[in-house]
């Protein structure tokens, strides 16, 4: 392992990764996924394609299969117990469901569990939890109950118990889902700019195009395509072929012309 | 902290007994219980004693005597039960208004009947002047086992998702033209029970996947707050030490 990242060093790199359940069903089939630092990548696909299996092996939590996966030049390896908290704090995951995600008591304890896995105390964690609320616009609630808070403000704390922990890479799972319009404006002017590298698994492709330069579509435990993210949604024979579909009246060329202005 | 963390018997008041920490206010509780309980129960006097101690810490802590009047209700059950023991019991026995009352029965009765109300009017004022939140805390301080506080805290953060999911899936029964009145109609009540218990086991699941992406490695972090102070354990005490004082008056008395 090498604890060194140098600035050539890829956020994420997955190379030839396999992974069956127990029962035999396989699910990944060698994939391979380089994410340089600070990169914002959309992990698109159909249900069933294998996004959240693949999520689950970032941080050593499903693992069994030939491949191997590296976070910022560190080798998730599931027998090493030390190396696997240090993977742990460097992949930041955000479960689809806030409310599977927020369980103590209070929003302020909620977002100090992860630093204070890390051994983080005193001064330092109060520090991190302030900023991580202030990053996510949740300053105020600090001291609510998880569930006196509206969806979309639960799934910005959720974003905030992450990023307490100062993750290199942010993996969000279906950051949009079950938010009205303003709540999903909101968390993206949240994620714009944060400074870290965001792997967001998603089946909104407004939202992959408005947040990620660069799209990846898996399908049946594959990566079957890897380009800018306009490129991939014009592509609308590939889109077709792997069950993605663009909302009625959404034009990808128009949307991305709109971007880059 | 605790702010929203409003259940049912607590009242939400700016009182010295409110800003007590938890710890000195639940060990107050148990040892005025305590003694309560091992209080002769032929010694009268000192139960009244007792009473007037806690309606003087109600009147500090602003509990209305109302609120926590129609909240003893609860204790209902067992004034029931003593009221049964006067006419089963043995022994010598009164005649009282043409009815034969065992005399060991009425001490038994009465026994319950004021140990009960006073236990129960404590823990009531405990409740009233303390958060949830700040219960479990006080019991982590005291050195509860982590297993109880730790199964209490996940208790208070999802029974509001579990009610949730509960009354949402009653909806969508009732929408479906489910209307419960007979009893052979409790088979849909019976399988979403089933299907709740499912959801919840599911939810563990994911809720601990969470966890363990956060770095959980099986113990809880240790909650760091400032311990009570001297000064808010020397307070507390005058409830227990004035109770003290009273059943040791009433033991050297008799």
């Amino acid at each position: 392992m090498n604890p060194m990242s140098g600035p050539e060093t890829p956020a994420l790199r997955v190379a030839g990764l396999h992974f069956a359940y127990p029962d035999g069903t396989e699910v990944l089939h060698g994939i391979d996924l380089t994410l340089s630092p600070g990169e914002r990548v959309a992990l698109l696909g159909p249900n069933g394609a294998g996004k959240t299996t693949l999520v689950l092996h970032l941080n050593g939590i499903l693992h069994g299969g030939p491949g191997t996966i590296d976070i910022a030049g560190a080798r998730v390896n599931p027998a090493d117990r030390a190396g696997l908290a240090e993977i742990r704090r460097r992949v930041g995951i955000v479960f689809q469901d806030p409310d599977d995600q927020l369980f103590m008591p209070t929003v302020a304890e909620d977002v100090a569990f992860g630093p204070q896995n890390l051994g983080v105390r005193g001064d330092e964690l109060t520090t991190r939890v302030d900023e991580a609320l202030a990053a996510v616009g949740m300053s105020d609630h600090r001291d609510q109950v998880p569930h006196h808070l509206s969806f979309g403000q639960r799934r910005r704390v959720a974003v905030a118990t992450v990023l307490a922990m100062r993750p290199e890479i942010l993996v969000l799972d279906e950051p949009s889902s079950n938010l009205d319009p303003a709540s999903r404006r909101e968390l993206a002017e949240i994620l714009e700019p944060l400074p870290v590298t965001v792997l967001m698994v998603t089946h909104d492709l407004p939202y992959a195009l408005q947040l990620c330069p660069r799209a990846v579509i898996l399908d049946e435990g594959r990566i079957v395509a890897d380009a800018p993210t306009p490129e991939v949604l014009t592509d609308e024979p590939l889109l077709r072929a792997h069950r993605l579909e663009l909302p009625f009246g959404f034009d990808p060329a128009a949307a991305a012309a709109r971007l880059t202005r | 902290m605790g702010a929203g963390h409003a259940h049912p018997l607590h009242l939400d008041r700016v009182s010295p007994v409110h800003r007590l920490a938890p710890e000195v206010k639940i060990a107050a509780v148990l040892l005025f219980t305590i003694i309560v309980v091992v209080t002769p129960r032929t010694e009268f006097w000192a139960f009244g004693a007792y009473a007037v101690l806690l309606a003087v810490v109600a009147g500090v802590a602003r509990v209305p005597a109302s609120w926590l009047a129609k909240r003893a209700t609860i204790e209902l059950p067992f004034v029931l039960l003593a009221i049964a023991l006067p006419f089963a019991g043995h022994g010598e026995r009164v005649d009282w208004l043409g009815m034969s009352l065992s005399v060991d029965g009425l001490h038994g009765a009465w026994n319950i009947f004021a140990k009960g109300t006073l236990g129960v009017l404590a823990s009531l004022l405990l409740a009233a002047t303390t958060t949830m939140r700040d219960l479990i805390l006080g019991l982590d301080r005291l050195h509860c086992p982590t297993v109880f506080t730790q199964i209490a805290t996940f208790m208070l953060r999802y029974l509001d998702v579990l009610a949730d999911d509960a009354r949402r899936m009653r909806i969508a029964r009732l929408a479906r033209g489910y209307d419960p009145r007979f009893l052979w109609q409790v088979k849909a009540f019976a399988v979403s029970v089933g299907a709740l218990f499912l959801r919840a086991y599911e939810r563990g699941e994911r809720v601990y996947l969470a966890m363990v992406s956060r770095g959980y490695a099986g113990r809880m972090p240790v909650l760091q707050s400032a311990r009570a102070s001297t000064g808010q354990w020397v307070a507390a005490a005058s409830l227990p030490a004035a109770t003290a004082s009273i059943a040791l008056v009433a033991a050297l008395g008799s």
